[in-house]
């Protein structure tokens, strides 16, 4: 089965671009990316801009509304995500558990709809 | 034919439906990897063998022919449903029923079936409540009424609750198997942790006092029963059990004639079930000599203590502190800390334990048990006045009829 492990972050504490808990951390996504290619498990996988990049678009009454920032203020926010196609359920928690963010914001599973 | 052997028959479909029930469905939902495909065959197994078995006689393998039949029905049902990939499933079930139909043996695999089944339903990645109701439903066979009457919530929020865990389920992947020795330890505390609800479910007082609720304690102490003789070598699982036992062991002598508490001190300790007692102090031994203590061992040696006082004075309260020190160091909690208050209570006075229930005061605000302590060491200490406001607070929480006049009788006792 194919999951998405969506990775959720607190923007306002992350560790700032270009210090060493920055780069401790990308060495961490690194080797787990590293090893989720090299089990088969991954099909892919993005780190995105933060929320202040983000524009938010949708359409009412065939109207188009864009509004600048995320879809809704969380304290978490979306930050990036891995494309894994895992045996089951458990296989993907495994892999999620050591993702980064999981130890100090959140990082949620979701079963990829699968077409056909 | 006589009307004995249908009555036979039916008495004979019966207990196997009580021995075999979750066994069988839970080998059909390994094959047919569906909940309500699963559930649907068997009733209709049960249909069958219900008019067939009166007429022709009890099969001499009542569960074989119960797999069986369910296999067969799972198929008609996979033939009549108009999906588009209908044919698709029909080849993969029929092949994968032709795989099995040739080993009807049904003596271990089958133990693993139960115990894949019961992580399933327990997995962590349900709500707590639908693992609550997906054991009751799916294990003990429960019906979704039933389940509804004892959780109090209506019953087309229990169907859909079910309805949704099974969806989860079937979408997310949650898998069909006993999880990998990494897993395991926190699994299987997810997995005690509802056979313990379903067990307070039953045995804590609320609004219903209907025979169901016994029931609940009973298909607790059968599910407890079943992990530890599905998972020997956990010493939890045999606490569990063993803790089950014995506060269960005391369920008669727990109500007076007129329905009304009887407090652990002035219960007739001649009506406790001493057969379980026996049992469940044998299994804490056992599960102690693997030194690896968790939370259920040390409550089960907490029980055990009050099991073994042959009076209420008799009570070894030193010990019960102790044991609630140690519980408190496993799991910390202010329900932990306000019983382990209530022991030193009984080894050095309520003036001692007062303090530690009243720093308790904040996250017990709401707690009932928390008032109702604190009116007794109050009461005990003479101060009545004070008594009294802590017994109405402990009454306006109440939501049993039992403990409700419990408490009124000791408020009227008072003297202010």
């Amino acid at each position: 089965m194919r999951y998405a492990l969506l990775i959720n972050t607190d923007e306002a504490t992350e560790p700032q671009q270009g210090t060493q808990a920055a780069n401790d951390r990308m060495e961490v996504y690194a080797a787990l990316t590293q090893e989720m290619a090299g089990a088969g498990r991954l099909k892919a996988g993005e780190r995105l801009h933060p929320t202040s990049t983000a524009t938010t678009v949708r359409v009412r009454e065939g109207k188009e509304l864009i509004t600048d920032g995320p879809f809704a203020e969380t304290r978490e926010q979306l930050a990036g995500f891995y494309l894994v196609d895992c045996k089951d359920l458990d296989e993907a928690i495994s892999y999620a558990k050591r993702i980064p963010a999981a130890a100090t914001a959140s990082v949620e599973v979701r079963p990829v709809w699968e077409m056909g | 034919m006589s009307g004995r052997q249908a009555d036979g028959a039916m008495a004979a479909l019966a207990s196997v439906v009580d021995e075999h029930r979750a066994t069988i469905l839970a080998s059909l939902i390994r094959i047919l990897g569906d909940f309500d495909l699963a559930e649907d065959a068997l009733q209709d197994a049960l249909a069958r063998a219900a008019s067939v078995w009166p007429r022709a006689g009890v099969p001499p393998s009542p569960t074989g022919w119960l797999h069986v039949t369910a296999r067969r029905a799972a198929l008609d049902r996979i033939r009549r449903e108009q999906s588009g990939n209908r044919k698709l499933r029909e080849a993969a079930l029929a092949a994968e029923l032709e795989r099995h139909d040739e080993a009807v043996d049904m003596d271990e695999p089958i133990a693993d079936d139960r115990l894949r089944l019961i992580f399933t339903c327990c997995h962590p990645a349900l709500a707590p409540e639908a693992r609550v109701a997906l054991t009751l439903r799916t294990l003990c066979g429960l019906t979704t009424t039933e389940i509804a009457r004892v959780f109090l919530v209506p019953e087309s929020t229990m169907a859909q609750r079910i309805v949704r865990a099974r969806r989860k389920i079937r979408d997310a992947g949650i898998p069909y198997e006993v999880p990998s020795a990494a897993m395991l330890p926190e699994r299987t505390h997810s997995v005690l942790a509802v056979i313990y609800l379903v067990f307070t479910g039953g045995y804590a007082p609320g609004p219903d006092e209907s025979i169901v609720r016994n029931d609940l304690c009973s298909e607790a102490i059968r599910l407890a029963r079943l992990l530890a003789q599905l998972m020997p070598d956990e010493p939890e699982a045999l606490g569990l059990l063993a803790l089950l036992l014995l506060q269960d062991s005391r369920r008669d002598a727990r109500q007076d004639a007129t329905g009304r508490i009887v407090l652990l001190d002035d219960q007739d300790r001649s009506r406790w079930d001493h057969g379980a007692i026996e049992e469940g102090i044998r299994l804490l031994d056992t599960a102690l000599a693997m030194r690896r203590a968790g939370p259920y061992q040390v409550q089960a040696a907490i029980a055990a203590v009050h099991a073994e006082a042959v009076t209420a004075e008799d009570t070894d309260w030193r010990e019960i502190a102790m044991l609630y020190r140690r519980l408190a160091s496993l799991t910390p909690s202010p329900v932990v800390e306000l019983n382990r208050a209530v022991a030193i209570a009984n080894v050095d006075g309520p003036g001692a334990a007062l303090p530690l229930v009243d720093a308790l005061a904040a996250p017990l605000a709401s707690y009932q048990p928390f008032h109702a302590a604190r009116a007794d060491l109050l009461r005990r200490m003479g101060r009545a006045r004070e008594a009294a406001d802590a017994y109405r607070r402990a009454i306006e929480l109440s939501t049993n009829g039992a403990e409700r006049a419990f408490l009124e009788l000791r408020l009227a006792g008072l003297t202010i």
